[in-house]
């Protein structure tokens, strides 16, 4: 009887998320560093409007995955991509495509909070400027305001829009790295490993505004914690020495997983 | 037994103690090194640190005490006619008493006797290869063998004091191991004390360098009034001519900074923006092959001898601007009159210029690099582009060390002779045509000081005037440039 209800919820989760189109499409998609291949021809594909986490042991890919979904990698000397990858149908690795359009479209959190040393204000602004989103100072100051509030910093720093941020708390400056990503009103985020430098108390907030920012956006998220995959994310993607082991809803593969591999890591075998 | 000798036996000394030491150690332990506080190796080095450097403590204060107590002694002896002369004569005749006792050193026991016996002195010293100036008096011999002679003793004794010393020090620090011995802490704590050594070195010669230009710049300015060099618009040390004693010349500053600071700047509007957009390409465009070849290349130029620079400037720079200049004349008037002089500022300045390049790349390349790659991250995952990047990002964030950069090789620009003398000419002048020659500080200095000199006159003591004021602007620069970099330093920590 319980075996029989947990399936039916099982069922009807998957039915749900696979209702949901696809926003961006890889297709064998494999990275080289020099001679070194990290990535082998992954085949994931991120849902709109839904937080897609990408687990796995250190060294696994993931995040090298996640960096080939805004072009980051070629900023790496000889790092090499091969396969397709597509932003709604448009293919980004396509020579005519402009990667800073593409990174307009695909923002991006680091691991460890990187404010410019500049003021929070131009912090947020800086975006807005270099793609002429606004013209006016009063179209900035609502550009700002409105992004500070959706990474929930707007009542902690309104009082101090003009000091320097790099001079917030390390939680605080990562809700400004996220306020200063949405600020240029990307479609999808990336984030690599966005609460690995955060306390607790920190953390919790960021995931809260990942939830939030879950509705306008399509987030990708690469994490270490297990918990915060299952917290923050509706599918979950596990990643092993260059491999996509499995895909699936958060829910499924967290209680039943269709990989051993996967089982194994979630229960701490490996990793 | 002579100083190098003696130094050898105490460095033996000192690894038979090392050697003991750690065997010592070594037995202590009881093939269990727990037993002992420290590393057997500890306790060796303790021993060797105290077989040396007590010894050689005393062979360095010997050697200054005994030298001066030995002169006084043999000075006291000197007739009382001798002593009532003046010190300069009194120093003549000492002077001499040492070429005696060289002499005498060298000479056989033969040529002695022949010098006892009332010889020529001169003759047989000349013979040595000791050459004296004048026929010794009487008294000059046997103070001389007293020298000798004391010179010896001194000697013998010092031997005999520094191995004691040696041997004792060794000993007692052999005796002291002991295996809860903090031999350790010993050691490094003297090798701290010898890095504190080294380390202040550098600070003590630059307050001698101070001290010593100070001095002769107060003894300048008691002669020609400081607000006459300061404010000064004349440069005209007039070297006094003989029996006219008079202070004749002008010593005005202001003619030579003016020339130092135009050649300076215009070398540095030469050197910042090409050594700061070189630095940029190599840090921020250039592969990782192309700039491990281009950056030693480029540093190599900051390895090349200024004066070499200055060839430079003399026979290829300034005779191509001078024909350019020419050029242009006859085309825009017809009358092919040049305009730049060979020696110019403009000639100066722009191979100065050149030699400026990598000290602005090299070190702004540095800064640039040290920009944390989070940061270009950021800003190229918002959209931004590599341009876009630099400029708002990487600069802003680099600027205080770059500034840092252009005040530190402004000071060089300062500081900079040769190129000066050779492509912009010796001639003070007071004027703004960067075609014109000027000249700077730094020549002027080594203008005054070379010749005959007698260290009296204001003619040369100005230079020491000049090399202070330099000193003071380039210190103020330098500290200015470090107050900079650490203020804006953790910007981005």
């Amino acid at each position: 009887m319980n075996m029989m209800n947990e399936a039916a919820i099982e069922k009807a989760v998957d039915q749900k998320m696979n209702t949901v189109p696809y926003k961006m499409i890889g297709k064998d998609v494999s990275v080289y560093y020099g001679e070194k291949r990290a990535l082998f021809d992954v085949n994931l594909n991120i849902r709109e409007n839904t937080v897609t986490a990408l687990i796995g042991p250190s060294g696994c890919g993931k995040s090298t995955f996640l960096r080939t979904l805004n072009r980051m990698n070629d900023t790496i000397d000889n790092c090499r991509v091969t396969g397709k990858i597509t932003l709604d149908a448009d293919d980004i690795y396509d020579p005519n495509i402009d990667v800073v359009e593409l990174r307009a479209r695909v923002g991006m959190v680091f691991q460890k909070p990187n404010p410019f040393p500049k003021s929070i204000y131009e912090n947020v602004s800086y975006g807005p400027r270099i793609h002429g989103l606004a013209r006016t100072r009063a179209e900035f100051d609502e550009i700002v305001a409105s992004s500070l509030q959706k990474a929930g910093l707007w009542n902690e720093v309104k009082d101090r829009l003009h000091e320097p941020g790099t001079g917030l708390s390390g939680g605080q400056q990562q809700r400004l790295c996220i306020a200063r990503a949405v600020a240029v009103s990307p479609e999808v985020i990336l984030m690599d490993e966005p609460c690995s430098a955060l306390d607790p108390i920190a953390t919790a907030k960021v995931e809260e505004l990942i939830h939030e920012l879950r509705t306008n956006y399509t987030i990708v998220i690469v994490t270490h914690s297990m918990q915060q995959a299952a917290r923050v994310s509706q599918r979950t993607a596990m990643f092993h020495l260059g491999n996509l082991v499995e895909e699936n809803d958060t829910d499924k593969m967290f209680t039943n997983p269709d990989d051993q591999r996967t089982q194994d890591y979630i229960m701490g075998r490996f990793g | 037994m002579s100083t190098s000798l003696l130094l050898l036996l105490v460095a033996i000394i000192g690894v038979i103690g090392y050697v003991a030491g750690s065997r010592r150690a070594s037995v202590l332990a009881n093939g269990k090194s727990s037993n002992l506080h420290s590393r057997p190796g500890y306790y060796g080095a303790y021993v060797g640190i105290w077989a040396t450097l007590p010894a050689i403590l005393v062979m360095v204060v010997w050697n200054i005490a005994a030298p001066t107590y030995i002169n006084s002694t043999v000075r006291g002896e000197f007739p009382a006619e001798v002593q009532a002369e003046s010190a300069a004569t009194q120093n003549l005749a000492y002077g001499m008493i040492g070429a005696i006792a060289r002499g005498l050193n060298l000479a056989t026991p033969e040529e002695v006797a022949a010098i006892d016996a009332g010889g020529d002195v001169r003759a047989i010293l000349a013979g040595k290869g000791v050459p004296l100036a004048d026929q010794p008096q009487p008294y000059m011999i046997a103070a001389a063998k007293h020298l000798n002679e004391m010179n010896a003793t001194s000697a013998m004794l010092l031997s005999v004091a520094v191995l004691l010393v040696a041997v004792g020090g060794a000993l007692l620090a052999y005796r002291s191991i002991a295996a809860r011995f903090r031999a350790r802490n010993r050691v490094e704590s003297v090798i701290l004390v010898s890095l504190i050594v080294a380390s202040s070195i550098a600070i003590f010669t630059t307050v001698g360098i101070v001290f010593s230009m100070a001095s002769e710049a107060i003894h300048f300015f008691t002669m020609v009034p400081a607000h006459e060099f300061f404010f000064g618009t004349v440069w005209d040390p007039r070297f006094a001519a003989a029996g006219s004693g008079g202070t004749s010349g002008q010593f005005g500053l202001i003619p030579l900074l003016l020339g130092t600071l135009y050649i300076g700047a215009v070398a540095m509007l030469f050197a910042v923006p090409i050594g700061l957009f070189a630095a940029i390409y190599m840090a921020e465009y250039a592969g990782s092959k192309f700039r491990s070849l281009a950056k030693p290349l480029l540093e190599v130029l900051a390895g090349i001898p200024t004066i070499v620079y200055g060839f430079f400037a003399l026979v290829t720079v300034g005779p191509f601007f001078r024909d350019l200049s020419a050029q242009m004349a006859g085309l825009a008037t017809g009358n092919y009159q040049s305009f730049i002089q060979a020696q110019s500022v403009l000639t100066a300045g722009f191979v100065m210029g050149i030699m400026l390049i990598p000290y602005v790349s090299s070190l702004s390349d540095d800064i640039i690099t040290a920009v944390p790659r989070s940061l270009r991250d950021g800003s190229l995952g918002l959209g931004a582009t590599r341009s876009e990047t630099i400029k708002k990002v990487i600069l802003p964030a680099a600027l205080p060390g770059i500034v840092g950069a252009i005040l530190m090789t402004a000071s060089r620009a300062i500081g900079e002779t040769m190129i000066v003398v050779l492509a912009a000419g010796v001639a003070a002048r007071m004027q703004l045509n960067p075609f014109e020659p000027m000249t700077t500080v730094t020549v002027k200095i080594v203008n005054q000081l070379t010749g005959d000199l007698e260290f009296t006159s204001p003619q040369t003591l100005v230079a020491f005037a000049l090399g202070i004021t330099l000193f003071v602007i380039t210190l103020c620069l330098n500290i200015y440039a470090l107050f900079i970099v650490r203020k804006y330093r953790e910007q981005y920590e």
